[in-house]
């Protein structure tokens, strides 16, 4: 879908910014709002770029880099940081080669931290793509990430 | 001690998919009872109930209900899903499992209230409860319980999912209002309170989802019934989010009365693997945390107004005996750290540094003095900041400068022997 079908689906006022700003970066491959894309919705909506900008920076799930094809966000609060007997977040920067914050070199994944994503019942737990994995163990893990190379591949 | 299961009830045994399910079960029912009261007869029992909300902030839900109903002109309902503080689900269960009860909720408020429009703010992170939020709303179209002349009565309701996309503060009530008109999530200075000037400067009522969820029960059983749940403090059930070391996880539904032990062991089974409790955090992130001597207070406990926090929207957090405190408050801190909104200084500034002192309590690497910043700091920013994020935010720290003073004079002593050693 072209930028501007997304654009044309909402009203035109800024109370529709941030529900396009979240579609356009759902369909996009490399998850993030270009230079290009904030000059559209700001003529489409009639606000400013710079506002645009406001809110494009202000929430975490949105970007202004592009990032992998499937993000992955470890949950890093207490309930699961308590319940993490293995320690996820190492254990993925292990398996993908890769820090919290950077982007694989094949453009897959993105691995992120988030903070608590509600699944605290089934700690430890991480969302790609925000889909929720919970009770987490290395094997999983391994078997997860290889689900998501395989679909690519 | 068992659950009493009111706003649970039906989960499990309805499909969430399904209107009929729903309908059934005696769904929608209520709003048609409602519909035949007027409005004030309505916010009477709301107001006999004795229900305050469950969000965290513990406000009588028949003040804010009354305010609007004194309004005229435009307004909205808005229904606070936005569930960021660590350690709480309920709302994301009570989304996925019964959200019929939830938009029955919301047509008996704005019914009562005269509103006809209203948003549901659900965050970002929780794509399977707006999936299954939109699913509902459409069928609740379709049957005619949403839209023009509802039950076929000159009554006009239509409600909308709006996502947040991953901040906190966006749980803050004006916040939200900011972030639903397409703006960052920075709060308002109040007054004017939402009930006056809200969702596009417009009389708004905003409660939580568990709020809403309560009120057909309210209205099935009538106010005086359901007032005689729970306890004297604080009327009715409440869900509790359970998480932690505990052998079983999960969300429960009490009445007020129950204690926070009887919670952890006879619901939850008791810590896991033979370890022991240390601390307990309540609420979630912007909660006190307790030791083990204290979890015979009820959930509702008065004790603690002096964090003034209470048991915010009902997490209880059981960490046990190996886990730090310090590691404990620096994750916590950084939390608030990252989700401060910038709009005012205390916050702002004063996580960043409180998160460096804790990081010096954290390294063994901390002095007397420092000891003495992080209490002051703490103090600043709970008694200065524009919005709940801060006045709450050290509710941790405070809570075990007083209850775990020895973790924090013995990491003192640490850091000295270890610059001696040096
Ligand atoms: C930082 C912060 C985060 C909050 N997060 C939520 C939340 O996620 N859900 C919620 O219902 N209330 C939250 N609140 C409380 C709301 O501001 C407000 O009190 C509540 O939505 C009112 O609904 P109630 O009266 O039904 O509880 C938060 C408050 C603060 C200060």
């Amino acid at each position: 879908m072209q930028i501007i079908d997304v654009l044309k689906k909402y009203p035109a006022s800024q109370t529709s910014l941030l529900e396009i700003l979240l579609e356009i970066d759902r369909l996009k491959d490399n998850h993030y709002i270009s230079k290009e894309e904030v000059h559209m919705i700001s003529e489409y909506l009639g606000v400013r770029t710079s506002h645009v900008y406001s809110v494009l920076t202000f929430y975490t799930l949105l970007s202004t880099e592009p990032r992998g094809k499937h993000i992955i966000q470890v949950c890093k609060d207490i309930p699961c940081y308590v319940n993490d007997a293995f320690d996820v977040r190492k254990t993925l920067e292990k398996m993908l080669n890769m820090s919290v914050g950077q982007t694989s070199r094949d453009g897959l994944f993105t691995l992120e931290e988030t903070a608590c994503i509600g699944c605290c019942d089934e700690a430890p737990a991480m969302l790609i793509d925000l889909e929720p994995y919970t009770n987490l163990t290395r094997d999983k893990i391994e078997r997860i990430l290889a689900s998501y190379r395989e679909v690519t591949l | 001690m068992k659950e009493h299961k009111l706003l649970t009830k039906r989960f499990g045994e309805i499909d969430p998919f399904s209107i009929e399910d729903f309908v059934n079960v005696g769904g929608y029912e209520t709003l048609k009872k409602a519909m035949k009261m007027t409005s004030e007869e309505i916010i009477y029992e709301v107001e006999a109930s004795r229900i305050t909300g469950r969000g965290g902030a513990n406000f009588p839900t028949y003040m804010k209900m009354r305010a609007m109903s004194k309004e005229t002109g435009d307004m909205y309902l808005v229904c606070n899903a936005d569930e960021g503080e660590p350690g709480n689900f309920k709302d994301k269960h009570l989304m996925e499992k019964d959200p019929h009860q939830l938009i029955e909720g919301m047509l008996i408020s704005a019914y009562a209230v005269g509103a006809n429009r209203g948003y549901i703010y659900i965050r970002g992170e929780y794509q399977s409860a707006v999936y299954l939020l939109e699913h509902a709303i459409n069928e609740a179209r379709k049957h005619g319980y949403l839209g023009q002349d509802i039950c076929g009565k000159d009554f006009h309701f239509d409600l909308e999912v709006r996502q947040g996309a991953g901040a906190y503060v966006c749980g803050e009530e004006f916040a939200l209002l900011e972030s639903i008109e397409g703006k960052p999530g920075r709060t308002r200075v109040k007054p004017p309170f939402p009930t006056e000037a809200g969702l596009f400067m417009k009389p708004t009522l905003i409660n939580n989802v568990e709020t809403f969820s309560t009120l057909p029960h309210i209205i099935e059983m009538s106010g005086e019934e359901y007032g005689k749940l729970g306890s004297s403090f604080a009327s009715g059930t409440k869900l509790i989010s359970l998480s932690g070391n505990v052998k079983h996880k999960g969300l429960y539904e009490v009445e007020y009365g129950t204690t926070i032990r009887q919670v952890i062991e006879e619901l939850g089974g008791g810590v896991s693997n033979g370890q022991k409790i240390n601390m307990v955090q309540l609420g979630g992130a912007c909660g006190p945390i307790i030791p083990e001597h204290l979890l015979d207070m009820d959930i509702d406990n008065e004790r603690f107004e002096i964090f003034n926090s209470k048991m915010g929207a009902g997490a209880i957090i059981v960490i046990d005996d190996r886990f730090d405190l310090f590691e404990i408050l620096l994750r916590t801190m950084t939390f608030f750290a990252h989700e401060s909104c910038g709009k005012c200084a205390p916050c702002r500034e004063g996580h960043i540094q409180i998160v460096k002192l804790l990081q010096k309590f954290y390294d063994t690497k901390v002095t007397y003095k420092d000891y003495e910043s992080l209490v002051s700091l703490a103090n600043v920013i709970h008694e200065t900041a524009l919005c709940g994020l801060g006045q709450t935010s050290t509710t941790s720290i405070l809570a075990t400068v007083e209850f775990f003073q020895y973790y924090y004079q013995q990491r003192i002593r640490q850091s000295e022997r270890r610059e001696w050693a040096l």
